[in-house]
């Protein structure tokens, strides 16, 4: 994806509470993505890795504490502007929606063009290529809820890509993926100029492609910085509870391997 | 059937919807000349033989072009009865369209419909309130009763869907709730009163029909059907980003729950005025959205005015054949539509279920 402007955005974030109906649900969590860089959200179910990227989208107030693009408050930038600067892969895509994968793809270009616009030759141009990038060429006319789960996470990414975003917020946006489009996916996150902020599950891939890891643990930040500072074994059983083997590998990154619990565990597997 | 060769088969193109842009200028074009067509000739049809030559000569002739005026019994059938009828079906085809468009996306609900939101239940309590009752007198307090039960309906809608009413679920779910209170009420002003003409009527105006026709009902229904439709239309691409719920609209550039509110009033408001103008027609709001789909897509840009071309024309025929198919019998339309609607609600379901 070529933009006019090349560099990405500063986020940051400072000190930021939030909660749902006196449920505390994010402490004083602060973060920082320098433009261009590639920040991993990390933490076990439940630790507040989807709230903070809603809140990092601006799509909902912080209790405490403020988000920053580019030196400004995120509550003080209109939606509209922010559409155009930030875009944001969701985690549950809906597959039951009646719209052709090109209408799905379009809607990134809502930010961009005035409001009650006819779609442009160059609009309709844009999509067929994100589509072609990713992989789905032929795909325009193909029915949104008759494609695979992989598939429709593609387009999505693809449909967020056409936003021309400066910051791109992605909500485990593997987790339907083959490990090739995994892989794809986070090389071309980590080369690309934009700002990424990506909420992942697999602590190894995260480990090979993020610049910087930010691990959440029960609404809090229980560590910050590369994955190398990141992710101990100490600091990885602290958090998941799980038993980590940390190696470094030839190029200074961590390679994170769990092993079985050493416990036997109630179910199937536990005989064997 | 074929199984072991299925596997080796290349992946065949599942072609099923039209894409986005395209073919809508053409489209709105042919479906605006069918719908001048279908009213012209509507008003022709009926007991009193008339011509499309007939019609526009009374047309001509009220509004002031020096022509020859018909006969005053048939001007007065063209310009007094037909005219007014066809228009205001036309409005109200159009309208229950539109709304059930706007709300299958607001509640991405393939099933809603512009009585979702209690509207229907609560106009006809209104009405038979009235008539039963014996409040007020004549077709106006009719209507007006109507309005005020919808605008009840909604009210309680809202009221029961409570602060959650952000939740697609919370709001149909509230409407269901409320539309059966109302239906209940109504069935007991219904059976407190033993009179069997009340009765008669109240019947016929719970099916739905367009026999109460005026110029003043038509003028109304026509602003509010007109204003609504503008700002349904204004809102036409925050309609698009709803497909995947209120963070990716949001995130798209919109404010969801302001645009949501909008909206939601907005549809109550006309469903309300036509439902009070017609009773409660079923089935067009529901299958006129899902075929007009079929026809140009899913952009709301282009699939609003589709809708109410569509509707209009679907709602001018069926009640030209209500009132000329069993004449001098009348069929209350809301009848036909249901005749009509169901089975092409089901040819519209198994094309939205192939891959």
């Amino acid at each position: 994806m070529t933009r006019p402007d090349d560099s990405g955005a500063d986020l940051v974030a400072g000190e930021v509470d939030w909660g749902v109906r006196g449920v505390r649900i994010l402490s004083e969590v602060a973060l920082r993505a320098v433009p261009g860089s590639t920040v991993g959200l990390l933490g076990p179910n439940g630790s507040g890795k989807s709230s903070l990227l809603r809140l990092l989208a601006g799509l909902g107030r912080p209790d405490a504490g403020l988000v920053l693009l580019d030196g400004e408050p995120l509550v003080d930038v209109p939606r509209r502007r922010l559409a155009r600067r930030i875009a944001v892969v969701h985690q549950q895509v809906s597959p039951d929606v009646d719209m052709s994968t090109m209408d799905v793809l379009l809607l990134g270009r809502i930010p961009h063009r005035p409001r009650l616009a006819a779609t442009s030759a160059t609009d309709l141009d844009l999509a067929r290529r994100a589509l072609a990038d990713a992989g789905l060429a032929g795909f325009e006319r193909r029915r949104w809820s008759g494609l695979s789960g992989g598939e429709r996470q593609r387009v999505d990414i693809a449909r967020a890509l056409l936003q021309e975003p400066d910051l791109l917020l992605l909500d485990e946006p593997t987790n339907h993926l083959d490990v090739r489009h995994q892989l794809e996916l986070l090389h071309f996150l980590a080369g690309s100029p934009m700002t990424v902020v990506v909420t992942l599950h697999d602590v190894d891939l995260a480990a090979q492609y993020c610049d910087q890891i930010v691990l959440l643990h029960d609404g809090r930040v229980a560590a910050a910085g590369t994955p190398a500072e990141v992710f101990t074994p100490e600091r990885l059983l602290a958090v998941y509870r799980a038993d980590a083997e940390v190696s470094i590998g030839s190029d200074g990154r961590p390679r994170v391997r769990f092993r079985r619990p050493r416990t036997p565990a109630a179910g199937p597997e536990a005989g064997d | 059937m074929g199984g072991s060769a299925a596997v080796a088969d290349p992946p065949r193109p599942r072609i099923a919807l039209r894409p986005a842009g395209g073919v809508t200028g053409p489209v709105l074009a042919v479906g605006l000349a069918l719908l001048a067509l279908s009213a012209a000739a509507a008003v022709t049809i009926g007991t009193a033989d008339l011509s499309i030559a007939d019609v526009a000569r009374t047309v001509g002739a009220h509004l002031g072009v020096p022509v020859r005026p018909l006969p005053r019994l048939a001007d007065s059938i063209v310009w007094d009865l037909r005219m007014p009828r066809v228009l205001l079906a036309g409005l109200v085809g159009g309208g229950l369209a539109l709304c059930g468009a706007v709300l299958q996306a607001l509640t991405r609900n393939p099933l809603a419909d512009p009585f979702l939101l209690g509207i229907s239940s609560g106009a006809s309590t209104g009405a038979v309130a009235v008539l039963v009752l014996g409040l007020g007198v004549g077709s106006v307090s009719l209507s007006t009763g109507a309005f005020l039960g919808s605008a009840a309906a909604f009210g309680a809608v809202l009221l029961f869907a409570g602060r959650q009413w952000t939740q697609p679920s919370r709001i149909v779910l509230a409407g269901v709730a409320v539309s059966q209170l109302f239906s209940a009420v109504t069935s007991l002003i219904v059976v407190s009163d033993a009179s069997v003409q009340n009765t008669r009527s109240v019947t016929f105006w719970l099916l739905g029909s367009l026999t109460a026709a005026s110029w003043p009902a038509v003028a109304l229904a026509a602003v509010v059907t007109g204003a609504g439709f503008l700002v349904c239309w204004w809102c036409a691409p925050a309609l698009d980003a709803f497909a995947f719920g209120v963070d990716t609209a949001e995130s798209l550039g919109f404010a969801a729950a302001r645009t949501r509110l909008v909206l939601f009033g907005t549809t109550a408001l006309v469903a309300a005025v036509l439902v009070a103008a017609s009773g409660a027609i079923g089935f067009v709001g529901l299958t006129i959205p899902h075929a007009a789909r079929l026809l140009v897509g899913a952009q709301h840009r282009i699939l609003l005015p589709t809708c109410v071309v569509t509707g209009a024309v679907f709602l001018i025929w069926a009640d030209t054949a209500a009132r000329t198919v069993f004449a001098p019998q009348e069929l209350p339309v809301g009848v036909l539509t249901a005749l009509i609607g169901v089975p092409v609600f089901a040819l519209v379901m198994r094309h939205r279920s192939r891959p």
